[in-house]
């Protein structure tokens, strides 16, 4: 598991992009001209070579034809913006956006021409505004909130399979003492509670240890991989692309270093000793809140088929806490990012994305407040887990349900 | 002196109750069997000793003093419904466990040695529990309870699942255990081993005590006042001069001997039988009809069913 672990997962990623590459290989596209307006107007690339003609092709011929695409620009072109794209294996999206780029500026040059506006007089009008963001107190620095929400989700997904993979497992581990009642033994020695404690802690090391090493390995075996068959020019391609102008091209010295710039700058403005403390606290935080509950689920069940009713409630939020991430990315200061970061059982999920964004003085009491309720919450949670887990234990063959646990937390000590 | 001493001890369910002010004691360095039918109690009472439950009243003494957490390390517990990790090597887990019983990891490793030579195991310490047969498992699980040499073993039902060759062998181990100053709790319904190496018993039924004492004791209370004669001659005569003084409860007849069973009514004594039997008959041999543990688990269970009786 320790080691097969990063070598599936590096290996898959990796047969991911090489298949990826593979599918890029050279595309042939002919175009078919109708219009007569755009013969030797696309440029090729790499992976990417144009041909002429003005005839149409029949379905049989293009079928027999070395060619991958068949492009059809009708005579109407000009008028109506539409063009067909016949393939014989689905494009990529990225062969599809070269093919819709180069088409967009061939006819953006027939339109010149026929209003009679010069080249230069265009490209001068043509407008990309970018939109710096900045917080009014803090102008020296632009804000990249999103991307660095992005990161931060990286750590919050992290969590969130640990916390699912995990607390199924301590859950997993009081069932089977339970039902190969080893239970009664390891309860003449140590107190319910002592041993509960000790296979949720016991796990949540085993836990971090395994996904340290993980993070490792993934990150050395896929180092490796990358060197050996990893490059990606396509990509590059695109960007270059998309800037749309060559005077703003020039503006940013290469996309490829201002995305490397971007990078830099990230890296440089999280605050990574408060976020690698932040994200233990939360991992070990969120994983003892949800395992203690797991825990006692295995305690009051006898048999995996019976933990359905117990474990759905259970992952519900936590699956939530997930979902509602994925919109605090868009939106890290939302009002429900910033409640669901606070709520115990959303904030370890939550709360990483906007922990990567840091916290100013005015909102600092937001992650102390958080901090507090999750340390209260599994409390609180570890708390009814001991209760259920003391009188499930020692409970066989009867089916437990929400009244029968409801009795149980109503027991005395 | 007593080693265990139970006062009182009192503890109620939602729907019933498992005790209701139980006391006993257990005296120092013996044998004490704890009986009953299912469900009357027993496991009950024996988590409590072990502090996995705790009573709803009453107290328990372990040497005179207050049962407390500390004497979790001085008590061994083989529980009936008793496991092992499955798909962990035999070693590995005998070593947890006695830890988890206080001992350290050298001395664990040490004395566990001694008892997998004792019983065979030696090759087995790198299986796992899996590979195991039932008896062995048991074996195993009797070692862990008695490793960290206890001064209290409470044993639910240890003979269960053994063949007889291993039965002999735990009690001997327990007789032994005994003779070094070991005070053994046997919760068991092999009323042969009770009979046969208990010192005295209590039998709880539906929450209470109905009987308790010396197993010697017992069972001259139980017996039934009733002689086995077995006798060649005459049987008309000798059942018309038995009158209206005796029962004559069966006959049997084995070959020219007859044997019979007479119970003795209105005080009469064996000498008054005898004297009626030497008239009519050829006396071969007589006993007394001694009842044995089972009879008396019986008769005290179905007696305590019947409220006119009263046990003594």
């Amino acid at each position: 598991m320790t080691l097969l672990g990063p070598i599936l997962i590096a290996g898959f990623l990796s047969l991911a992009i090489y298949l990826g590459m593979s599918d890029s290989s050279v595309q042939n596209v002919v175009v078919v001209d109708q219009a007569k307006l755009v013969t030797k107007a696309f440029k090729d690339s790499e992976f990417i070579k144009f041909f002429y003609t003005n005839e149409t092709l029949s379905d049989s011929a293009f079928g027999e034809s070395p060619y991958n695409l068949m492009l059809i620009v009708n005579e109407h072109i000009v008028e109506n913006n539409k063009a067909h794209l016949y393939y014989k294996k689905y494009p990529s999206v990225n062969v599809q956006s070269y093919v819709s780029n180069q088409l967009d500026n061939a006819l953006e040059q027939v339109k010149l021409k026929l209003n009679n506006i010069d080249d230069k007089v265009y490209s001068e009008i043509r407008t990309a505004v970018i939109l710096g963001l900045f917080d009014y107190k803090d102008q020296e620095v632009e804000s990249r909130k999103v991307e660095l929400a992005t990161v931060g989700f990286f750590f919050a997904l992290i969590i969130y399979m640990f916390i699912l993979l995990y607390a199924v497992q301590v859950m997993r581990g009081v069932m089977e003492e339970k039902t190969n009642r080893i239970i009664e033994i390891l309860v003449s020695s140590v107190r319910p509670f002592q041993l509960m404690m000790g296979k949720i802690v016991g796990i949540a090391f085993v836990g971090l240890t395994q996904f340290l090493l993980w993070i490792l390995l993934t990150t050395a075996l896929m180092s490796v991989f990358q060197s050996m068959i990893f490059t990606d020019p396509l990509a590059g391609e695109i960007i270059a692309q998309q800037q749309i102008s060559p005077e703003l091209q020039k503006e940013l010295i290469s996309p490829e270093q201002s995305k490397a710039a971007v990078i830099l700058d990230l890296i440089d403005r999280i605050n990574f000793p408060l976020m690698t403390g932040m994200f233990i606290f939360y991992f070990l935080g969120g994983f003892l809140l949800y395992s203690a509950l797991f825990a006692a689920v295995g305690a009051a069940v006898d048999s995996e088929a019976d933990t359905q009713q117990f474990v759905m409630p259970l992952t519900i939020p936590l699956i939530f806490g997930f979902i509602i991430g994925e919109f605090a990315v868009l939106n890290p200061e939302g009002s429900s990012s910033v409640f669901f970061s606070i709520f115990p059982f959303t904030s370890p999920v939550v709360m990483m994305i906007r922990l990567a964004n840091g916290f100013t003085p005015d909102t600092m009491w937001q992650l102390y407040l958080s901090i507090i309720l999750l340390i209260l919450g599994f409390i609180f949670t570890t708390w009814i887990a001991s209760k259920v887990y003391r009188v499930g234990i020692l409970m066989y063959g009867k089916k437990v349900g929400y009244k029968e646990i409801w009795k149980w937390l109503r027991y005395g000590s | 002196m007593d080693k265990l001493r139970i006062e009182h001890i009192s503890k109620h369910y939602r729907n019933h109750t498992a005790l209701e002010d139980v006391s006993f004691s257990v005296k120092s360095q013996s044998i004490f069997g704890l009986l009953g039918p299912n469900g009357a109690g027993k496991t009950s009472l024996i988590r409590i000793i072990n502090q996995i439950t705790s009573a709803d009243s009453g107290q328990i003494f372990l040497d005179d003093k207050l049962l407390s957490e500390k004497d979790i390390a001085n008590i061994g517990y083989l529980p009936e419904e008793r496991g092992l990790y499955k798909k962990m090597k035999i070693g590995e887990q005998a070593i947890y466990l006695a830890q988890l019983k206080g001992l350290s990891r050298n001395d664990a490793i040490s004395k566990l040695k001694y008892w997998f030579d004792k019983y065979d195991l030696a090759n087995w310490w790198d299986k796992k529990v899996e590979e195991l047969s039932k008896g062995m498992a048991q074996k195993v699980q009797f070692i862990t309870t008695v490793l960290h040499e206890p001064d209290l073993l409470i044993l639910d039902e240890p003979f269960s699942g053994f063949d007889p060759i291993n039965t002999n062998l735990i009690k001997n181990e327990i007789l032994d255990l005994r003779k070094k100053g070991t005070t053994v709790i046997l919760s068991t319904h092999n009323m042969n081993s009770v009979e046969e190496i208990c010192d005295d018993i209590v039998l709880i039924d539906n929450a209470n005590i109905i009987l308790e004492g010396k197993v010697s004791e017992l069972k001259q209370r139980f017996k039934p006042n009733q002689f086995e004669l077995t006798f060649k001659g005459n049987m008309i005569g000798f059942t018309n001069a038995l009158w209206t003084n005796y029962d004559l409860v069966e006959t049997k007849k084995e070959g020219d001997l007859i044997k019979a069973n007479i119970k003795l009514l209105n005080d009469k004594s064996l000498n008054d039988l005898l004297k009626i039997a030497i008239d009519h008959l050829e006396i071969h041999e007589v006993h007394e009809q001694i009842p044995s543990m089972n009879e008396i688990f019986i008769t005290a269970v179905e007696q305590k069913n019947e409220p006119a009786e009263i046990i003594a």
